[in-house]
């Protein structure tokens, strides 16, 4: 049996900030333990020695120069879809909390 | 009803070239189709009239100008909501994104236009591409032109039902687990998952970037392979996006030979748990490749009974991670909690209130499998078995040139039957899936209906990684033989598609 609790839900969620409300948080913890008790088959299926593959299509380093092409952003584009801006940079609320 | 509509691309490009047709004409007839039943259908989520007819008046001048630009120059294409797009908004199915412009075209996108095709609109999907129903869709489920009290699979079930009801002659879709070929199972279409990195993934909506591929939807096997050549080739945009040279695909298409192919049956993916319906029509398929030249043997992919589980812990884990750009800072939505907030809680409103319930479960389900005490055994041992189903497939690859197997184990189910229950509708994906983990190709085409419940039933073709062409010859192959059985195309059996104004009552009202 998986280990999910509400508690462990809440601290999840906090880590991928998202802010859950308890039905949320109730609900998911009962999905989640069903669903990790079916994933974890995995740990049955494979060796100690069996190697790990992280991408289908083995492929070496990709390089380019190091040079600015035409084809990039401007300033104005990359802040075109920004809920505020102050015209040249993205604005958001205090970055630190009282207790910081 | 106009007729330009119930032609294939491939057709339209010859009626173009021809002078019968003019692009505006074809483009108008496909904005009043969906005009005249998209209410009931909802494939698309937003559909650019105004501009499509702009690029289908250019197109027209390119003709009379002897300047066009490919041989599907004027025809038109729908777009998957997961492709961003400057002139229409691109949301991947998400209320995070409602609105958004984006500030440049996806490379598919951008290849479609530098070919002359006419985007139509953007095509509804699952929410991120997370779901196998286009139910996850923050705006609203599309339905299954075959029965509209049905789901058209997903999460390209907008692309898929679009091509099905003749609101477009193709479309893009993208394929993480089955996006593609899962619709076209459900919808009686075709859908490609090309070789990972045969198409360039740059301007997708990510979800899992080891898995993500985009590829055509369509109702005949050469229209998939015109719109692939339009598509594939190396982007230097996107890193892991192949410099192969590739083939005509529409020359694999349109020259399908089966004489000596051999082809293996996948034994876990043959009986058990899959629908009576869905069975018989992937064996008389068989039969008949078998009668006309194509060798039938078994062989076994033991690896393949873990896939579900290694997928669903491998996708997680990289949506988690690519979601984190939804951040409330730099694009999309933002909320902010009553009486203000730091960036972080701001971000953690944003991020409750623009997720829907599938999503979130991702997340929060990738955020435990890469969680430090967890990573090794969850993410590691799925990874290890991603390295085992390579295996089982180089090792069947030895002896076969292409794989078959039913493309899904059901018809299409009703709307909100499996809404509930997300493990039982992943468990749908068992036979999709085993392609993303491995990065080869897979089509999807018609293989006819299912006795129990008059719905369409696909099967899947697989090769290995590069070898996109073969899907092409024994899927072409097989349409021939079916199409000549059938006395035409398995969709001209969806009576209700055709009934002026009468269109959602009479496929309610079971004109089968």
């Amino acid at each position: 049996m998986s280990d999910i609790s509400e508690e462990r839900v809440r601290h999840l969620a906090g880590l991928a900030r998202i802010d859950l409300s308890d039905s949320e948080v109730t609900a998911l913890t009962a999905e989640l333990a069903q669903i990790v008790d079916v994933v974890a088959q995995v740990t049955n299926a494979v060796e100690a020695d069996t190697p790990a593959t992280s991408h289908p299509i083995p492929l070496t380093n990709v390089y380019r120069e190091d040079v600015v092409t035409d084809d990039v952003l401007t300033q104005e584009q990359a802040l075109s879809g920004a809920p505020e801006t102050d015209g040249s940079r993205f604005v958001v609320s205090a970055i630190l909390g009282e207790e910081q | 009803m106009s007729e330009l509509t119930h032609h294939t691309a491939a057709e339209l490009a010859d009626a173009l070239a021809s002078g019968a047709t003019t692009s505006v004409a074809i483009t108008q007839a496909h904005l009043d189709r969906i005009a005249e039943i998209d209410a009931d259908v909802h494939a698309y989520l937003h559909v650019n009239a105004e501009v499509s007819l702009a690029a289908a008046q250019a197109s027209d001048e390119r003709r009379a100008a002897g300047k066009t630009l490919n041989a599907l120059d004027g025809v038109p294409v729908a777009i998957k909501d997961v492709l961003v797009t400057t002139d229409m908004p691109s949301t991947a199915g998400s209320k995070i994104l409602e609105g958004w412009m984006s500030p440049y075209d996806a490379t598919p996108v951008r290849k479609l236009r530098e070919a002359g095709l006419i985007p139509l609109g953007k095509t509804n999907m699952d929410e991120f591409a997370m779901g196998s129903s286009t139910e996850h869709s923050a705006y609203g489920p599309t339905r299954n032109p075959w029965d509209l009290t049905r789901i058209p699979g997903g999460s390209g079930g907008g692309s898929a039902a679009a091509v099905a009801a003749f609101e477009a002659p193709f479309a893009l879709g993208s394929d993480t687990g089955g996006s593609i070929r899962q619709p076209a199972h459900v919808t009686g279409t075709v859908g490609v998952k090309p070789t990972y990195g045969g198409v360039s993934r740059y301007g997708a909506i990510a979800l899992a970037s080891s898995l993500d591929q985009i590829g055509p939807c369509s109702r005949t096997v050469l229209d998939a392979a015109l719109l692939h050549d339009v598509i594939k080739g190396h982007d230097r945009h996107d890193s892991t996006s192949l410099t192969d040279n590739w083939p005509s695909f529409a020359d694999a298409a349109r020259h399908a030979n089966l004489t000596g192919v051999r082809i293996g049956v996948i034994k876990q993916l043959n009986g058990d748990g899959f629908q009576a319906g869905v069975m018989a029509r992937f064996r008389e398929s068989l039969d008949m490749l078998a009668a006309n030249g194509a060798e039938i043997v078994e062989v076994d992919l033991p690896a393949i009974e873990h896939a579900v589980a290694a997928y669903y812990l491998i996708l997680p884990a990289e949506a988690s991670s690519n979601l984190a750009k939804f951040d409330s800072v730099r694009f999309g939505m933002r909320v902010t909690p009553t009486g203000g907030g730091t960036v972080e809680q701001v971000m953690s409103a944003t991020r409750d209130a623009g997720f829907g319930a599938e999503v979130k479960r991702r997340i929060i389900l990738g955020t435990y499998a890469l969680s430090a005490g967890y990573y090794d055994a969850y993410y590691g041992s799925a990874q290890k078995v991603r390295t085992l189903v390579q295996q089982d497939f180089a090792n069947a690859f030895a002896g076969v040139d292409v794989l078959a197997s039913p493309t899904a184990p059901t018809t299409a189910w009703k709307l909100g039957e499996q809404l509930d229950d997300p493990l039982a509708m992943w468990r749908g994906d068992v036979a999709t899936i085993p392609a993303n983990l491995a990065g080869i190709p897979g089509i999807s085409i018609p293989a006819g209906l299912a006795e129990e419940d008059g719905m369409p039933v696909g099967i899947q073709f697989l090769a290995p990684a590069r070898e996109d062409a073969r899907l092409y010859n024994v899927a072409g192959a097989l349409e021939s033989l079916l199409t000549t059985t059938w006395g035409g195309s398995l969709l001209s059996q969806n009576r209700g598609l055709d009934t002026p104004g009468g269109y959602s009552t009479s496929v309610k009202g079971g004109a089968r």
